[in-house]
Parts: C-alpha cells; structure tokens; sequence
C-alpha cells in the first residue's frame, strides 16, 4: 500500500481519538477516559509524523523532545492543586510559542532558498505568528497574575486604546506588506525588509498579548486562559495551513471552536473552582440561592470573590453581575481566611464586615481538621 | 509545497467542519468540568508538535531552521506532556472517596 496513503489514514484516524476524547472530557463520568483516549490520538500523530520522513535529524528531535517531556512531567507533577489554572495558561502560552516557531521555521526555510511562495502561504504563515505570539504573551501575563507574580488588580493607563490602535494598525500593515511579497521574486534588499516584517509582527504580537490581557483583573483569568486556549488551537490551524497538514488543522480548529464556545460558557457561569467533593453533592449557586434564608451555618472556605456580595450591591464595584453564592443572607456566615486581603478582583469583601459574618483567620486547612478534632471529642 | 487551486478550498472545508464540530461537542458541559475541559482541550492544541517535528527532522534545511523547530519541539512537549498530566491530576479528584486523590 502506499505509505502516503497510510498516514492519511492515521492522520483520520488521531483526529477522531481527538473528537471522542472532547466528547468524553465534557461529561463527568467518562472525563479521564476521555482525556487519556485524546492523549492516545495524540501518541498516534506524533508517530505518524516521524514515521513520515525517510532521513530525519534523530539527534535535535530526540533532545527537544526530550527535554520538553521532562519539564513536562516535573511540571505538571510537582505544581500544587490550587496552582493548576495557571500551570495551565502556562503551558497553552508554550503551545502558541511553538506554533509562533513552527510559522518562524518554515519563513525562515523559504527565505533562505528565495522559494516559490503564494499569497495563500505567506498569510497563513504571518497569521502563525500573530496568533501564536499573542497566544504566548497574553499567557504569560494570565500566569503571571494567577500566580501573584504581576498585581492581580487591572492595570489601566491613559491612552491605552489609542496605543492599542496604534499597534494593530501597524500589525495590520506589516501584513498586507508581508503577505504580498513573492519570496522567489523580491530582490536582495527587499528579501530583508520582508524578513524584518515577519519579526516585527512577531514582536508586535507579543506586546498585543501583553496590552490586552493586562488591564483584565486576575478574577477574570480562568477566561482569558481559556480565550487563549482558543487562540492556541487557531495559531495550530494555521500552522496546519503553513505546512498542508490536515491533522494540525482538524485538532487546532476543534480547539478553536470548543475554546470560544467554553469562553462564553465559562463567562455566564464564573469561577466554580475544584474541590475534592464528589462531583454529586456539588449545587449550582442558582440552586442554593433561594434557600439561603433558611440556612443557619454558611461557611466559606478558601472562597472570597464568589461570596462577595457587592456583586449584587454594587453598581460600581468591577464585580458587579458576576453569579455569586449569597452566603450573607444565611444567618449566620463564618469565613476561613488568613486576612482580610481582597481576593484576585482585588476588591474589599463587605461580606466580611457584616453582623451576620464571624471571621476565623488562619489557614482553612488547618483551621477545618481543628474544628473536627474538636467535634470529636 | 506547491498547493493548487483544489487544495486550498479543501482545507478551508475541512476547517468549517471542524470549527463546526468543535462548537457542538462542548454544547453541554457541567460547570465543574470547565477547568479540566479547558485543560484537556489545551493538550489537543499541542498537535502543533507535529508541525514541530516535521520542520526539526528535516536533514535538508539549514542549521537556523533546524535550531527554531526544535525549540519549537521543546515547548511543544511542554504543552502536550504537561497538559496532559495535570488535566488527569485534576480529573482525578472527581473520582475522590475511596482513594485519596489531591493534596489541596
């Protein structure tokens, strides 16, 4: 049989591992099936690209992707459960920088040998660059947020639109510049004009990622980790253009959509965070809210934002409208913090002030395993 | 690679049905499985590792070329690798009672 022919088949056959493995991920019973049945399609596009070149250079292959497995691991292994929204806006940043790569790479080829290019490769290959350095920037900052590394709160300065203007006006030029140029046909001096196109949009996309995202509040980060993720699935769609490979374009575009469709999914419902609570005894806040009246004991556990009432109260609070749990209207509220320090909104809780509210401060965890050991006896 | 005028709206095809596809195979996903589902999604979009690979492995192209494609490599395991691990870390709390799943 023909081996092209094979591939394809495989290629198909990686991308419908992909399709069920999304399929499973979106039910609670199925969910780590799914996630390992997508890592299975995964498994097998990686062989079938490998298997796909007759000489290969094993030796930057088998190092790269080495140590990329090794932090990998160690870093998926070793972050803490509460750390894991970050980790991954990390790790989907990474995703965008190696399609910014894979875009840079392929330029790159094609620059050096003056090759035959199209309108349509040359887009694609600017659109790789964009997407994937914005995907990358505006990853950073989600993680740097979420981790505390960069202020939580939204930093905002005076023309920030006006800047942001300037930036995609200037994108957009060094496009329509780009993309018009015809590699094997530009002489020397405009062969480095184009180049310098290619790393200028590179550029400009990572200071694009960075604006937007910045003046965003670390509440709001699970989102825009998720938007991003969107965004990573698209700069991996069209790398699949770049480089005419169907399986790229498949997996990428299903990231694209499923990301932007969750995104609004994610806006409407926000920040249920994990627990180590059977998927079953957890309540929807719409739910628990009617009853809150006739609850005699709320107590709010590692949880500041989605407790805060100003998002009813406050017209003007950045909070304002977001679903939250209306712990305050039970009768009596006890909080589990270490202070009164604002949550990632960085917003003053009143829940925290109200007559209704006790506040136990130290850590939840051991304040809880405390409280237990005291029932006990 | 030379792509002719059949090709192009063939991947453009493939491209609609899958974005398609992608929108309602989430349509209905609990709340509490936004966070895997994000992460679960976010080691898919590592299938830029194969794009990755192909440009890495190639014995013709230039040093500068094979150099950007294995950083390329580098953080493309990073995301497939990782992503996978931690969306089955997170997965695994659901399963909780018996045994003990997560230290948070």
């Amino acid at each position: 049989m023909n081996p092209d022919l094979v591939r394809g088949m495989c290629y198909i056959a990686a991308s419908i591992f992909f399709v069920f493995g999304l399929k499973m991920l979106s039910s609670p019973a199925t969910a780590r099936k799914g996630n390992m049945v997508s890592a299975i399609g995964m498994l097998i596009a990686i062989v079938t690209a490998l298997s796909a070149m007759a000489e290969i250079k094993w030796a930057w292959i088998i190092a790269g992707a080495g140590v990329g497995s090794v932090i990998g691991t160690l870093a998926a292994r070793l972050v803490k459960m509460t750390s894991m929204p970050q980790m991954v806006g990390l790790f989907n940043g990474f995703g965008g920088l190696a399609s910014l790569l894979v875009g840079w790479s392929e330029f790159h080829g094609k620059w050096a040998g003056a090759d035959e290019t199209q309108l349509f490769t040359m887009v694609t290959m600017f659109l790789t660059v964009l997407i994937g350095g914005v995907t990358f920037s505006g990853s950073l900052v989600a993680f740097g947020k979420l981790a505390g590394v960069i202020a939580g709160r939204p930093i905002l300065y005076k023309g920030q639109n006006a800047f942001n203007a300037i930036i995609l006006i200037a994108i957009a030029a060094a496009g329509v510049f780009f993309c018009t140029q015809e590699l094997g046909q530009v002489e020397e001096a405009r062969l480095i004009g184009v180049y310098v196109a290619l790393v200028g949009t590179a550029l400009m996309a990572l200071a694009l990622g960075v604006l937007s995202t910045i003046g965003i509040g670390g509440a709001d980060m699970p989102v825009v980790i998720c938007l991003l993720n969107s965004y990573s699935g698209l700069a991996a769609c069209a790398a699949g253009f770049v480089i005419n490979n169907n399986v790229l374009i498949v997996s990428g575009s299903l990231v694209g959509a499923s990301g932007l469709i969750l995104t609004n999914i994610m806006c409407k419902a926000m920040n249920r965070s994990l627990a180590n609570v059977p998927y079953e005894q957890l309540v929807e806040p719409q739910d628990v809210n009617p009853r809150m009246e006739m609850v005699d004991v709320a107590i709010v556990i590692g949880a500041n934002d989605v407790v805060n009432p100003a998002a009813r109260e406050d017209e003007n609070s950045p909070l304002w409208g977001m679903p939250v749990i209306d712990v305050d209207r039970s009768r009596t509220c006890i909080v589990l913090k270490r202070s009164l320090n604002p949550g990632f909104a960085g917003v003053d809780n009143p829940l925290f002030f109200k007559d209704n509210t006790r506040m136990l401060f130290g850590d939840a965890k051991s304040s809880v395993t405390q409280l237990v050991s005291e029932f006990k006896h | 690679m030379e792509l002719d005028s059949a090709t192009i709206p063939l991947l453009f095809f493939i491209f609609v049905l899958a974005m398609l596809l992608g929108v309602e195979l989430i349509r209905k996903v609990p709340s509490q499985l936004h966070t895997p589902l994000m992460s679960g999604s976010n080691a898919i979009s590592g299938i830029t590792i194969v794009g990755a690979l192909i440009a890495a492995g190639r014995t013709e192209s230039e040093t500068a070329v094979t150099v950007l494609a294995t950083l390329a490599v580098v953080f493309a395991m990073i995301n497939v690798v990782g992503g996978y691990l931690v969306t089955d870390r997170m997965l695994k709390m659901f399963k909780g009672r018996g045994k003990q799943g997560g230290k948070s």
